[in-house]
């Protein structure tokens, strides 16, 4: 066989790429609160949240039941939220979730995208009745164009994450 | 996309096992994440370590975005200076001659002020800065609202000083790092800044309403004096605040006080100056007497 094609055949994808790139795309996500935006709203979308649903809608069953706890924990190092929230929240839409694929009914991605928007609802209510339950239980309508560009930045995200998704598993 | 079909684990009790497994694992999860959000509303402080190290980290990031971030907002703002720039040129010219008068009569009042003072014999020094720093961050994603600042602990700045910016009060700081410290901002919920009238030194607290607003509550429940352009400065009670300082112009009358605009915009101040606290003796004596009296408690329990 000739040398310059033995590279790219029977080639496989890297482990690490394929094992590491979804958590760190997820990291990368929460750590957006680096930015220099200062402002008086929640406004900025949860990106870590967005992007660990991505891949959690677009590939059922890549992540485990409890995977959803450490990488919340690591989301409330920058989030600003009591710690333990993101941790608790994400613990539970996973497990909603994993609940939901053992029905085994099929999903398009219309309802990828409600999943994704009442998580995300769910989400950011929870994760401000947390801080001070009753005070905020009259205000939550702060929240809305938080929630609003949530939802309406998914399918950007889920596109963004496809393309990733490929080149992870890319020969 | 339909979950796959291997996930369906027939009668291979292994695999069942470890779909089970994992459930437990996942409720686990959710379980401990309580008992860590229990433990950290119970005590606030804690876990600040972990949150110092994800601040530290993204700090660096943070504040070469923030210089370029500064360059861009003033170029914006350089650009829509040159429209309507004869108007505002006269609009400005007349302003400036009026200050101008103010400002003797401001003279005047200052001097004044001082021969008073010295004849009271009040010696009060004006707090000087610890550090002067830009902001770099905040939780934007969060409802809390806690700034991330560009210096920390080997620059002198600790927990509780009061940040300010030229407009008025910022927050205080909260938590420090090496070179980063949150600031806890006024407008957050869990902030409550012992506020005054400007007009007349009627004392009032006011807390946070996490978006960009405090609520003014007056000390004499009952009544409500406020009024919308009402001027609400630091009242210098509690040893945290210098007085003086300005925090929030009244906007409307609630049902139990008002709704007060925060006049300093972290957002927009370019930079911070970190004062520091107030009457830090007194602080210490609140903190110990504190300390003393949970410390008596826990003892009287027993």
């Amino acid at each position: 066989m000739a040398k310059a094609y033995r590279s790219r055949l029977n080639r496989q994808p890297s482990q690490l790429r394929i094992k590491v790139v979804p958590a760190v795309t997820v990291i990368l996500g929460s750590m957006i609160t680096a930015l220099p935006l200062i402002t008086d709203y929640p406004i900025l979308p949860p990106m870590g949240l967005l992007i660990l649903l991505a891949w959690r809608l677009i590939r059922p069953g890549y992540w485990p039941v409890w995977a959803g706890f450490p990488l919340g924990l690591v989301d409330d190092m920058f989030s600003g939220q009591p710690f333990g929230s993101a941790a608790l929240l994400w613990s539970l839409i996973f497990i909603a979730l994993e609940t939901l694929d053992n029905r085994g009914v099929g999903r398009d991605y219309w309802q990828d995208w409600l999943i994704a928007s009442l998580s995300i609802i769910f989400v950011l209510i929870c994760g401000m009745l947390v801080i001070d339950f009753q005070s905020n239980l009259l205000r939550l309508e702060i929240l809305v164009p938080q929630i609003l560009l949530s939802i309406l930045l998914y399918p950007f995200v889920t596109r963004l994450i496809g393309a990733v998704d490929s080149w992870r598993v890319a020969r | 996309m339909a979950a796959p079909k291997h996930r369906r684990p027939g009668f291979s009790k292994r695999a069942q096992y470890s779909i089970f497994a994992s459930y437990l694992l996942g409720i686990l999860g959710a379980v401990i994440g309580l008992l860590l959000l229990a433990i950290s509303i119970l005590d606030p402080r804690g876990f600040a370590v972990l949150r110092t190290i994800g601040a530290e980290a993204t700090a660096p990031v943070s504040k070469t975005l923030s210089e370029v971030g500064g360059a861009t907002g003033e170029f914006g703002e350089e650009v829509s200076a040159y429209f309507a720039a004869a108007s505002k040129n006269a609009e400005m010219q007349r302003e400036l001659d009026s200050y101008r008068i103010e400002i003797l009569e401001a003279r005047a009042l200052k001097q004044e002020n001082e021969r008073l003072k010295r004849l009271l014999d009040l010696n009060e020094e004006v707090p000087e800065a610890v550090a002067m720093a830009r902001l770099i961050s905040s939780t934007s994603s969060s409802s809390r609202r806690i700034a991330t600042l560009g210096v920390g602990n080997t620059s002198g700045v600790e927990a509780g000083q009061p940040v300010r910016a030229p407009e008025g009060l910022v927050g205080r700081v909260l938590e420090t790092g090496p070179t980063t410290a949150r600031i806890l901002l006024v407008s957050d919920g869990q902030n409550v800044t012992p506020v005054k009238r400007a007009s007349d030194e009627l004392p009032a607290f006011a807390t946070g309403l996490g978006d960009g607003t405090v609520e003014v509550k007056p000390i004499n429940l009952g009544t409500n004096p406020f009024k919308g352009g009402d001027l609400l400065i630091t009242s210098g009670s509690g040893g945290l605040y210098s007085p003086g300082i300005p925090v929030a112009v009244v906007i409307r009358q609630s049902d139990t006080g008002a709704i007060a605009r925060i006049l300093a915009n972290p957002a927009k101040a370019s930079h911070v100056i970190v004062q520091p606290i107030f009457q830090a003796e007194t602080v210490r004596q609140a903190e110990q007497d504190e300390a003393d009296r949970l410390a008596g408690d826990a003892a009287g329990g027993d």
